[in-house]
């Protein structure tokens, strides 16, 4: 390899980091403040302006930043900042709008899974550095919450990257099944049948109602229940670090909805319309297209959800994902197994019914 | 490192003074087992603002506006209470008039602070679509308040004697139009508060309340008829034009067949309060006699009536949250000689201990919110040195109270 192409390669990386991240903050910040806006005049309010969060943000990066007698200071200060990364770290695997991946060949939906696990176990880790009784019982919340939540999530990624496995396009059978090239190319909904359809709108829905709880919001709020444990985990988090929680939290926001986008409605609108893949309008047109992709995907999965329900204790959350969420995603499983190459009497023999 | 330190599995959880979850200081100190709560210990005294102190020092004619601040949502039963202790010394006779238009403020504020109560409670639990909800209801009774009193939260429409303010025959339509709209909207409330799932959820079965607990614990109002136990001022010793209308004690069971004594019971008895209090004003509207309104409109002529009378006298009147008690004991001088409150969340505090012991970290709000707990009500001292300690057993405190009765009485 050359020593421009090397050069080329590390700049596009570098400044497509740097472009991801803006993307992510921005819109992230962007979806909050609609999300506040749509949820209060759903409650009858007139709710903030939607520049909101990033007031916010820009009056927490000024105000001191105190830490705890009690907490230990250097995890204290390291968990936000890598969840920060981690959060947009995920960015780089996913597509957005027409764009590829950016890292896409160097890493699949497997280390996106992983990764959404960090954000999460830094505000646990976070918690527990900061000795105060509230943020210690938020952290054991959100660990038991993760646990409850990622059985199902499991469930639902591998189903759609072992339905596309089993898949033959154009007479070969798709390689590297769970690249998210992969699955962005070929809709799921495309090579399933009728009780496959239902299988897949059973996993979205799953899907969605885990959404919540990666993101910390009612009804799955329990970590940071503001009335019972006064904001749990980020109890003690003031100043710059509470900003750059709040930072990962809104690139998580577009984190989660672009998995479900990417995962369910991977379409563009630029080769309908006719425009060429890699031309200036092809990328404006599927990027519009995908933040209204994104917007829909948010209201339904965060601010509906959120506005018309309560809070839940964690006995019933690790209740509600590990019973009736998880048959749902295995109930959408064997539908799609039912459709593709196995049909009910085997389903039914590897279950053990007979 | 010893064998205790390591078997240690429970940790100290403070919830208060200042809380998220509380609406006025309390401290709660939580034993906590996991997310199970082993012990809870209560300390009140933080809003202690030396009311009855300042009372001390005025006439019983300033000391009505004073009591109404005691509270905000109580403006009216602690003035009112004032009142009737008042008029119980002085032997006043209060016009019949006034005693419907006492009826009506006085569901007025029940209606008011049960739909604030049912909004803090969705709140506690992280509902907040049906606080605003329940929020803009208020914001109607709260207009209904201005309407009928001029003002929104402190009334002061208590007068001894009487009200200071007619409903004349020209407001009574708007009045009506919005009982309706509060009928109206009911429903919307019942389907919200007892059908909702996840309302369910976290209200069924949380901070029961046994029956037996109720009575030894001698709770009152909302919170004890929630555990079955029929206990109203309204209707167990008649005051105002309470006698004369027709209603009953608002238990669970009238609704769902059985009493749990949960904080789902608790809501059921609020809201069926609420319906209650909009029928008995209609009542009163229909009932209510021409006449008077006060008994002496001249002020100064009454102060001057009770600056020669001497003894003592209770009022008591069923609050929102249950029986408020006010002392008064007049002595041929300007100011009365002695003043106490007993407002209903003092005897709603130690009910709290059997609700909340065996519950989850979770359910705390809302339980301690259950009760309505009012704490600048309830508090009548202030700990300044909580170093020293002393313990009084039951026959020692009786004794102390009945030193102290003496010691008033002469």
């Amino acid at each position: 390899m050359e020593i421009h192409e090397i050069i080329r390669i590390v700049l596009t990386i570098i400044i497509g980091t740097i472009g991801l991240a803006a993307f992510g903050i921005f819109f992230g910040l962007l979806y909050k403040g609609l999300d506040r806006k749509i949820s209060a005049h759903m409650q009858g309010r007139i709710g903030p302006p939607i520049r909101q969060p990033f007031r916010d943000i820009g009056k927490l990066f000024t105000k001191e930043n105190i830490v705890p007698e009690n907490a230990v200071p250097w995890i204290f200060h390291l968990a936000p900042l890598i969840g920060l990364v981690a959060s947009i770290s995920i960015l780089l695997y996913l597509p957005i709008g027409g764009f590829p991946p950016l890292a896409s060949g160097y890493g699949d939906l497997i280390l996106i899974l992983y990764l959404l696990i960090i954000p999460s176990l830094a505000l646990v880790i976070g918690g527990f550095a900061s000795g105060s009784p509230y943020a210690t019982v938020g952290a054991q919340r959100e660990m038991a919450t993760m646990i409850a939540y990622e059985f199902p999530l499991a469930i639902i990624i591998v189903t759609i990257a072992w339905k596309l496995s089993a898949t033959t396009v154009g007479g070969t059978l798709i390689q590297n099944s769970f690249a998210i090239s992969t699955i962005t190319s070929t809709p799921v909904w495309s090579v399933v049948g009728p009780i496959g359809f239902i299988g897949l709108i059973l996993l979205l829905l799953a899907l969605i109602i885990v959404t919540p709880a990666e993101l910390s919001k009612i009804p799955f709020d329990s970590p940071e229940a503001e009335t019972e444990i006064g904001g749990g985990l980020l109890v003690e988090y003031s100043g710059r670090n509470l900003a750059m929680f709040y930072l990962m939290d809104s690139v998580k926001t577009i984190v989660m909805a672009s998995i479900i986008v990417a995962l369910f409605f991977p379409y563009n609108l630029s080769n309908l319309v006719g425009l060429d893949a890699g031309s200036y309008p092809a990328y404006t047109i599927d990027i519009i297209f995908y933040l209204i992709k994104v917007l829909i995907v948010l209201v339904l999965s965060v601010t509906i959800i959120r506005v018309a329900v309560a809070r839940l204790k964690i006995d019933q959350i690790v209740y509600t994902y590990w019973v009736p969420l998880t048959l749902m995603a295995l109930i959408g499983l064997i539908c799609i197994m039912w459709d593709g190459q196995f049909g009910l009497p085997r389903i039914v023999e590897m279950l053990g019914l007979v | 490192m010893s064998p205790e330190a390591t078997t240690k599995t429970t940790y100290r959880l403070p919830i208060g003074p200042i809380h998220p979850a509380l609406k006025e200081p309390v401290a709660f100190e939580f034993e906590i087992d996991g997310e199970r709560i082993v012990d809870v210990r209560v300390s009140l005294g933080q809003v202690h603002r030396s009311v009855e102190w300042a009372g001390m020092r005025r006439n019983p004619i300033q000391i009505l506006y004073l009591a109404e601040r005691i509270c905000g949502i109580c403006s009216y039963c602690h003035p009112m209470a004032f009142a009737l202790a008042v008029e119980n010394i002085a032997d006043i006779e209060v016009p019949e008039r006034a005693e419907y238009l006492r009826v009506i403020q006085a569901e007025l504020e029940r209606i008011c602070s049960h739909i604030l109560w049912a909004g803090v409670a969705a709140h506690e639990i992280g509902f907040d679509s049906v606080l605003f909800l329940t929020w803009q209801m208020r914001e109607k009774v709260l207009d209904l308040t201005e309407y009928l009193t001029g003002n929104r939260i402190t009334k002061a429409i208590t007068m001894i004697g009487g009200v200071r303010r007619d409903i004349t025959k020209d407001m009574v339509p708007k009045v009506t139009e919005a009982l309706n709209y509060f009928k109206d909207n009911f429903e919307k409330l019942r389907h919200i508060f007892l059908d909702d799932k996840t309302f369910k959820m976290r209200s069924q079965g949380v901070g029961i309340l046994t029956k037996e607990d109720a009575l030894q614990l001698c709770a009152c109002g909302p919170t004890t008829r929630a555990s079955g136990v029929k206990k109203d001022v309204r209707l167990d010793q008649p005051y105002f034009a309470y006698g004369d209308l027709d209603f009953d004690y608002v238990t669970p069971d009238i609704l769902t067949g059985e009493v749990n004594g949960d904080v789902y019971d608790r809501i059921i008895v609020r809201l069926l309060e609420v319906k209650q209090s909009i029928e008995l004003i209609e009542q009163c509207l229909d009932l209510m006699p021409a006449g008077d309104i006060v008994s002496e409109p001249k002020i100064a002529k009454l102060l001057a009536t009770l600056k020669k009378v001497k003894g003592e006298g209770i009022g008591r009147m069923e609050a929102p949250r249950g029986e408020v008690i006010h002392y008064v004991k007049l002595d041929e001088n300007e100011h009365p000689y002695c003043w106490k409150v007993r407002a209903p969340t003092y005897n709603n505090i130690l009910p709290w201990i059997p609700m909340l012991r065996g519950e989850q970290i979770a359910d705390i709000p809302i339980v301690a919110a259950s009760t309505d707990p009012c704490m600048s009500c309830t508090n009548r001292v202030a700990i300044v040195d909580s170093g020293k300690k002393y313990e009084l057993n039951r026959e020692e405190l009786h004794k102390m109270s009945v030193e102290k009765t003496r010691r008033l009485m002469k």
